[in-house]
């Protein structure tokens, strides 16, 4: 019953996003369909976190390393190869090894969560300062001169499979980055329903219990960490791809914090809330980007203390609840059945 | 000779730096638990604390020793009480929320200051080993780093003060029942963890440009040396800083400054995956 509601969520999620993919390039001006595949890009990034955080309840506090290795990637993937599909898959793809090596350490050392969230932190610290200090043209990749804190710049547009020799333009970046939008939400949605997915949020609600069930709660989070650093990787390719352009402020830890922000306001364990969270936020940033008075940093700051304070469970669980508190004061009936899992549920943890 | 001379003393000065750095995030996180994301704004703060009293004319000195420890003291004493207390046994939330103390404050002072690298003057000139010319500034790094750990182990150990604090941090309920009121204790702990940030940032200030992102260069060394020393404050803070200071020196002399950072951290994680409790989780289990 609950599994066909939420899918059902999801497919109305999956339509809607359909209809704004084919309506924004006849609805918004050029700088528009550009400004809204920046929203795009950040959504991904928003949901591999949101799946990372909110359904794994790993404490990554550095996603913005996978982001900032699937961009580097794609960049220096599209200038030796020429070939941008291999260099979008590669993009995916390294951004996982390279999670799936650092999560061994974490998840197979057996490191708290928070011990979790520094480390992540401090590897995308390091990230930045190693890419920071390539400047000079004997650091380079084949032909990609990595350029140190000035980036790499003129990265190759993606061009669909077929025509290399015809990248795409504004709106055809803005069709891939909303398709690779909706994959990745669908894969999610996917991934959650299955076996797997649900052995991931045993793990998330009770560690020890799903570890006595016969479970080994570090392959899945493992694999769940993995599966977040792709998605963050393809943001990261779809990213580059939109500015023809990538410097080490990627793996700032404002970027990281920036996709904090978006899935604590928006919810944690929905796919959704971050999502519109991740909108949001950016259409903050930009706004705050075009006055001077007040520095973006000093906003963000206090949108996270105070979601912290006083929303910690982030705005779509809470529009949720209160639509289900007012479909549940309209039909009593169903309200005295929604008590017994709650009763039952009580009764097994006393 | 001179030059295992000047690297011995390259070796001793980053032991001291890190240990200065790492000290006050090791009292906020190993008596309260709490993961100050803020740690390196804190020290952003008293650099510029320095930076804003010995351009007004105040004892050099003064203005990096005395006053940042001081001034940040305060600001952490008032962060506690209007944000930090709520949060009390919420590991999470209180490491977004002093994320968003740090960034509030990153945009704080990049309003007032604007994002530009200020400096404050070297107060002492440089001297010689063998043929080598270093900076005595050095010196004045270590022995800030000796004085700070040696007091605040008297601090803990020998002081009725120090036991207040181990006996609430051990037992808040069993130290309520005699007569210590916890909530003072956990800010004043709040305070001196933020005061000795205060103190690093000050200390360091002379050979660090003063930036609004500063606090971004320490933050990951200091965490990964609070994880890398484990439950005793103290001993802990100066173990890691003493196997990462020498690790970091060694290989930045071989190669980069950049790749001795590199090589702190990975050694770090890999420490980290060997010892997950850190280096006095396993040894010197009764030390402080």
């Amino acid at each position: 019953m609950k599994l066909l509601r939420s899918s059902g969520g999801a497919q109305t999620v999956v339509i809607l996003s359909i209809i704004v993919m084919f309506a924004v390039p006849k609805v918004l001006s050029e700088f528009g369909v550009m400004q809204a595949t920046l929203f795009a890009a950040v959504a991904i990034f928003g949901l591999s976190q949101g799946f990372v955080w909110g359904y794994a309840g790993i404490m990554s506090f550095g996603q913005a390393a996978f982001l900032g290795i699937g961009a580097y990637t794609y960049a220096i993937a599209a200038i030796n190869l020429g070939n941008t599909q291999m260099a979008a898959l590669l993009a995916i793809a390294v951004p996982m090894l390279f999670a799936a090596l650092l999560g061994y350490f974490m998840f197979y050392g057996r490191i708290s969560d928070a011990y979790v969230g520094v480390i992540t932190l401090t590897v995308s610290v390091i990230l930045f300062e190693l890419m920071n200090s390539t400047s000079g043209s004997q650091y380079h990749i084949g032909d990609a001169v990595l350029g140190g804190f000035n980036g790499i710049p003129a990265i190759p547009p993606f061009a669909p499979p077929g025509k290399p020799d015809e990248p795409l333009d504004q709106i055809g970046v803005w069709y891939v980055a909303m398709s690779t939008l909706i994959v990745a939400y669908g894969f999610l949605k996917w991934t959650l329903a299955s076996r797997f997915g649900r052995v991931v949020v045993a793990i998330r609600e009770n560690e020890t219990r799903a570890m006595l069930i016969g479970y080994d709660p570090r392959l899945y989070k493992l694999l769940s960490f993995v599966i977040g650093a792709g998605i963050a990787g393809a943001a990261g390719a779809v990213f580059a791809t939109w500015g023809g352009f990538i410097s080490p402020t990627v793996f700032a830890l404002t970027m990281s914090a920036q996709v904090i922000i978006s899935v604590l306001i928006g919810g944690l364990g929905t796919l959704i809330g971050p999502i519109l969270g991740a909108v949001a936020i950016q259409y903050l940033i930009n706004v705050a980007g075009t006055q001077h008075t007040i520095d973006p940093s000093l906003g963000l700051g206090i949108v996270l203390v105070a979601f912290v304070l006083l929303v910690p469970q982030g705005v779509v669980p809470v529009v949720r609840s209160w639509i289900a508190r007012l479909s549940s004061t309209s039909r009593t009936p169903r309200a005295k059945t929604a008590k017994t899992p709650n009763a039952s549920e009580q009764e097994s943890r006393s | 000779m001179d030059l295992t001379g000047l690297l011995a003393f390259n070796v001793l000065t980053g032991i001291a730096t890190l240990a200065l750095i790492t000290i006050g995030l090791g009292v906020i996180y190993g008596m309260m638990r709490i993961i100050n994301l803020a740690h390196g704004e804190f020290m952003m703060l008293g650099a510029y604390t320095a930076v804003t009293a010995s351009t007004a004319g105040v004892n050099i000195w003064v203005s990096m020793l005395i006053l940042p420890p001081l001034v940040v003291g305060l600001v952490g004493l008032v962060l506690e009480r209007t944000i930090i207390r709520f949060l009390y046994g919420r590991m999470m939330d209180t490491m977004l929320a002093t994320w968003g103390i740090s960034l509030g404050l990153i945009g704080l002072i990049t309003s007032i200051f604007g994002n530009v690298v200020k400096s404050v003057q070297m107060p002492v000139g440089s001297f010689a080993i063998g043929q080598y010319h270093v900076s005595a500034y050095s010196l004045v790094i270590i022995g800030v780093g000796v004085v700070v750990l040696s007091s605040l182990l008297l601090l803990l150990r020998k002081t009725r003060f120090g036991l207040i604090l181990r006996a609430t941090m051990q037992n808040p309920a069993m130290s309520a029942s005699l007569g210590v009121r916890p909530a003072a204790v956990y800010m004043a702990t709040f305070a001196l963890g933020a005061a000795l940030a205060g103190l690093a940032g000050g200390v360091l200030a002379p050979i660090s440009g003063v930036s609004p992102g500063m606090g971004g260069a320490y933050i990951a060394k200091a965490f990964i040396t609070v994880l890398g020393g484990g439950p005793a404050i103290i001993a802990g803070t100066g173990l890691a800083a003493g196997l990462f200071g020498f690790i970091n020196e060694i290989v930045s002399f071989l190669s980069t400054p950049v790749i001795g950072d590199i090589a702190l951290l990975a050694s770090a994680i890999v420490l980290i995956r060997v010892l997950p409790q850190g280096i006095t989780g396993r040894f010197l289990r009764r030390s402080s």
